[in-house]
């Protein structure tokens, strides 16, 4: 296929502005510049702009298997099928400490356009529990898509909607298990959430990865859980766990149906079932920052690419994302708004005393 | 006999030209990465996944699995060899394997690790064919309790081992323990003993660990003896498998015991290594030739890899049941369904037929392959002990430090690598044991883990490790084995009174 | 190396070490303590706090260390064996030495030209081999590990200036 995707030019080097220039001349006297002219150009518009010159690393700040490394290893597969970009891309785990020690080091590595991180909303609850570092030291590429959060229990639960539910829960005294991912992250966060506008009380249970959470939940060991789409719509599709409602202002958009009777697009929003949550978490790439315009405009070209192949479409349909796409101005202005949200609710579960 | 019409089924998908190639290919790569120590499977499959994209995801998870097996053979080869193990299920290995390797007989207990590696993985996969269904039922019911209890269990099988000073093994063991809780408590999400450093976040990796104190350590102690830097003899016979396979037979004892511990650590996600330990654990405390351990006996070389490879084979079922991995690999694996556009869970065997049993058959097809591969390289590998020391010792210290560096891609491992290596020299020149530490090291965190979130669900009862049969069973069962040194010391005494 | 004699007189005889060894576990304990009681180390409500497992590990080891430390006092009154003897000592440090070197200049030339470099001067110096093998060895190592990381399995490892230069 295309094979032109994983040969390298080592042509080009680090070192930015005249550097650069002098030791592309040399590489073309020795012919390499030949190699370069025989692959597809990426981007035509883009032939004066700026193109890695190595091995890009992509840093998921998360271990492996997980949501958002999914995520990096789909965009590494699309974008290497598609020769989207000419230099090879791989992915890095760096997952220790909730994900500092990937953000540290895209804090560490300032003006090295050769490597991006994927975010999850570890971007904001990392940085404000242990405030080794924000994402205004990071450059903001783009917003790939927001991944929503759906409020589900046991099949055989017989409560019928979230409000039911948490009838439930009310009535049980505070011995209803809730699980989810992590301690202090988004799915703590989203708990924490209900019990403050619906006055009821959870025991928070945390697992390490969202596969295992949705699994306890089919085996009854907890009773709820706030997992994505993704993480539980195979449990669904068989008849195991049951979505109650999801935790976005708006309705999910796919009408496909998944089991005899519903899609994703039946299931209502908490606010609608009575319960004044939402939540979604940020799929972003980020850069470091000091980095150029014009070395971040190239991520976000590819990424523009990357959304409009077919794979990436059955992708985020098949996950049920909230497929918002910011760039620019209006990604710094979300991010913004959301790291305050953020900052609000750790502080009310009394996480971060700033 | 439904399996048995879709297990044909399965071998007409799988058994094209292409598919054989790639199961020949898969297998090759997969002991090459098992081989370079931390480079382990789950590295080596995110690394080799995007090649398959653009094959038909069939052809892709055959060759993925395959790379899979092949890493679980590879792993024992450095074991046996250098006494560095290549994955951290191979770490039991070296007990034994290295011992023999040290007496001339690598050849043996390479052919017999391999072996055994395939019997455990062909029971598993019988086990697949047959009670899928089943077996992933019973996963469902592991909760935390029964994790805990699990964790309790593989640790109580392998304590009471040690010969030496009781109070050796209790300091190393709760240094592993110590080790084991560095970097974020996943139940509070609060640092502990990072004591500020970022470098330190991501806790202390077993692997870099085991690297430094069997690996580095094991040079040190080589040089020490004055072996230096003649090449070892090492016989080689094409006919060693043959030889070896004539011993198999007797250990059908341990192998039986070795297939069902691995094939239960490998559903109840416990995992290869626990099981490779537990399995070890338990020959040693059951088998005549139990007082060997350690001196190089092929028992001890059976038992671990057998173990290992039935619970990695056995990891898949739950993935391929209920979308949930067994292991970091699986995991990995699961993601590539995903990206094939194959939804893991309960479904993936009703609507991907031809996917789901075409792997099946290519799993045993797999183990066939990967052992024929394998064997024909006993020799080969055997043969890298007559290359001089002064040769082979820098090129392991490079090794082991890429092995370290490629754990997390980081020099700190590097370092720790090294610092390990000394501290393994001191140890096992003041008999401290080794063993314990790093099976504190593995599961440590994990059995915290699982054990404060029974304590979340019980809100701080213990007697939730009684709550139900099976959490109850299996405690039960734990304390049995920690108290059995001790029962049969009071047998014993009363024998001994009687007569 | 082969030396015909061997110094066999002891560097340290086994006693100290043993003392030596306990103190330091000692230590770590009491690191491992000190840290666990401020994240607290009680029985919560919910079950143990973050630091509950690592107190009593850490008590443990305390435990353990002062009853070895106390053994290995006993050891000194004992006819002295020495841990490791002179020659023996000599011999480890010639593989230690160098190998925490090449950890060294990982950090700054990166792991192919360290390993390359590494291999080349054991060969030589310890193994008496000739420059032309060692340093044959040694390259052949480094670029085949180059090769099969950087290129075949895209991981990156630490690289110095000579990588870079070409442009990786």
């Amino acid at each position: 296929m295309n094979n032109q995707a994983s040969s390298r030019t080592p042509a080009g080097t680090r070192v930015p502005g005249t550097w650069q220039r002098r030791l592309r001349i040399v590489s073309s006297v020795l012919g390499l510049t030949g190699l370069l002219a025989s692959l597809p150009l990426v981007d035509s518009a883009h032939a004066q702009a700026w193109e890695p010159t190595r091995t890009v690393e992509f840093i998921v700040p998360a271990g492996t298997g997980g949501g958002a490394d999914q995520m990096a290893r789909l965009i590494q597969g699309i974008i290497q099928k598609n020769g989207l970009m000419k230099q090879p891309i791989i992915v890095v785990n760096k997952g220790g400490g909730a994900g500092a020690e990937g953000f540290l080091e895209i804090k560490g590595a300032k003006g090295d356009p050769h490597k991006i991180v994927i975010t999850l909303s570890n971007l904001f609850t990392t940085a404000l529990s242990t405030a080794t570092f924000d994402w205004t030291e990071f450059t903001p590429v783009t917003m790939m898509a927001l991944d929503q959060f759906v409020l589900w229990v046991n099949a055989k639960n017989n409560a019928k909607t979230a409000k039911e539910f948490l009838e439930q829960v009310r009535a049980g005294g505070g011995k209803m298990r809730m699980g989810g991912t992590g301690a202090r992250q988004e799915d703590q966060i989203i708990t924490v959430s209900i019990e403050r506008a619906t006055g009821v009380k959870f025991i928070y249970i945390p697992f390490k990865g969202g596969g295992e959470v949705a699994t306890q939940l089919v085996g009854g060991h907890v009773d709820a859980t706030v997992n994505n789409p993704i993480e539980a719509v195979a449990q669904w599709r068989a008849g195991a766990l049951k979505p109650l409602c999801v935790f976005d202002d708006e309705r999910m958009p796919y009408k496909a149906r998944l089991t005899e009777s519903m899609s994703w697009n039946d299931v209502p929003t908490c606010r609608e079932a009575g319960v004044p949550t939402d939540y979604v978490m940020l799929r972003g790439i980020f850069m470091p920052g000091g980095v150029t315009p014009a070395q971040r405009d190239y991520y976000a070209g590819v990424m523009r690419r990357v959304r409009e192949t077919p794979e990436w479409k059955k992708f985020i349909e098949d996950g049920a994302f909230n497929p918002s796409a910011l760039e620019g101005d209006a990604f710094v202005k979300w991010l913004t708004r959301t790291k305050e949200e953020h900052r609000g609710l750790m502080k009310e579960a009394g996480w971060v005393t700033k | 006999m439904d399996e048995l019409q879709s297990l044909m089924h399965g071998f007409a998908v799988a058994l094209t030209l292409q598919n054989v190639l790639l199961m020949f290919l898969g297998i090759v790569l997969g002991v090459l990465i098992g081989v370079l120590p931390g480079l382990g499977g789950a590295n080596g499959i995110a690394i080799l996944l995007p090649l398959t994209f653009t094959m038909s995801p069939t052809s892709a998870i055959i060759m993925l699995s395959c790379i899979y097996w092949g890493a679980l053979f590879g792993g024992a080869i450095t074991s046996i060899l250098f006494n560095i193990p290549g994955e951290p299920w191979s770490v039991a290995t070296t007990f034994d394997g290295h011992p023999m390797a040290q007496q001339g007989r690598a050849g043996e207990a390479l052919t017999a690790a391999f072996t055994g590696s395939f019997i455990g993985a062909f029971f598993a996969v019988v086990m697949i064919t047959f009670l899928a269904p089943l077996v992933a039922e019973f996963a469902l019911k592991f909760g935390p309790p029964e994790y805990f209890a699990v964790y309790l269990l593989a640790f109580c099988s392998f304590v009471g081992m040690g010969k030496g000073s009781p109070w050796k093994t209790i300091a190393a063991m709760m240094l592993g323990f110590g080790l084991a809780a560095v970097g974020m408590d996943t139940v509070t999400g609060q640092l502990r003993l990072t004591f500020g450093s970022t470098e330190l976040l991501r806790g202390v990796d077993f692997l870099v660990v085991v690297i430094g104190l069997f690996g580095i350590g094991e040079i040190l102690l080589t040089m020490e003896e004055g072996l230096e830097f003649k090449g070892r003899s090492a016989k080689i016979n094409a006919r060693v498998v043959f030889q070896t396979w004539a011993q198999l037979p007797k250990f059908w004892a341990t192998s039986l015991r070795a297939c069902l511990i691995g094939c239960w650590m490998g559903v109840t996600p416990g995992g290869a290594t626990p099981a490779s330990f537990m399995s070890y654990g338990v020959a040693k405390q059951i088998s005549k030739n139990g007082h060997n351990f350690g001196k190089g006996e092929m028992e001890g070389v059976v038992a671990p890899e057998t173990a290992a490879h039935a619970a990695g084979t056995a990891a898949l079922l739950p993935m391929l049941a209920l979308g949930i991995p067994g292991s970091p690999t699986a995991a990995v694996l699961l993601g590539g369904l995903l990206i094939w556009g194959l939804q893991p869970g309960p479904l993936l065997f009703v609507e991907q037929k031809d996917f789901v049993w075409g792997l099946i058959a290519s799993m045993y097809l797999g183990n066939i392959v990967g052992l024929i591969v394998v064997l024909t390289t006993v020799p080969l590998f055997a043969a890298i002990l007559r290359i001089p020391f002064s040769i082979i010792a820098p090129v392991i210290i490079v090794v082991c430090a890429i092995g370290a560096y490629t754990v997390n891609n980081a020099m700190l491992d590097v370092w720790l690598m090294m610092l390990f290596g000394v501290v393994g020299y001191v140890f096992k020149k003041l008999d401290y044991p080794m063993a314990p530490m790093v099976l504190a090291l593995v599961l440590g965190d994990r059995a915290e883990d699982s054990f404060r979130q029974s304590m979340l669900m019980s809100q701080g009862s213990v007697s939730i490790l009684w709550s139900n049969w099976l959490v109850g069973g299996i405690s039960t069962a734990a304390l049995l084995l920690l108290l059995w040194p001790f029962i049969s010391a009071l047998r014993e005494r009363r024998r001994r009174v009687v007569l | 190396m082969g030396q015909p004699e061997k110094d066999h007189r002891g560097v340290v005889d086994t006693a100290t070490m043993e003392i030596v060894v306990a103190a330091l576990f000692f230590a770590f304990a009491a690191v491992v303590m000190f840290d666990s009681y401020r994240l607290g180390a009680a029985w919560g409500s919910d079950g143990p706090e973050p630091g509950y497992f690592p107190f009593y590990t850490g008590l443990i080891i305390a435990i353990a260390s002062v009853v070895l430390l106390v053994q290995g006092v006993r050891l000194c009154r004992q006819p002295r064996a020495a841990f490791v003897e002179r020659g023996q000592f000599k011999d480890v440090l010639v593989v230690l030495l160098p190998a925490l070197g090449y950890v060294l200049a990982i950090e700054f030339v990166g792991i192919y030209l360290a390993s390359a470099c590494y291999i080349a001067v054991f060969m030589v110096f310890l193994g008496h081999y000739t420059w032309k093998r060692g340093v044959t060895v040694g390259v052949s190592v480094g670029l085949f590990a180059f090769v099969l990381f950087e290129r075949w399995f895209s991981i990156p490892l630490p690289k110095g200036f000579i990588e870079r230069a070409l442009g990786f």
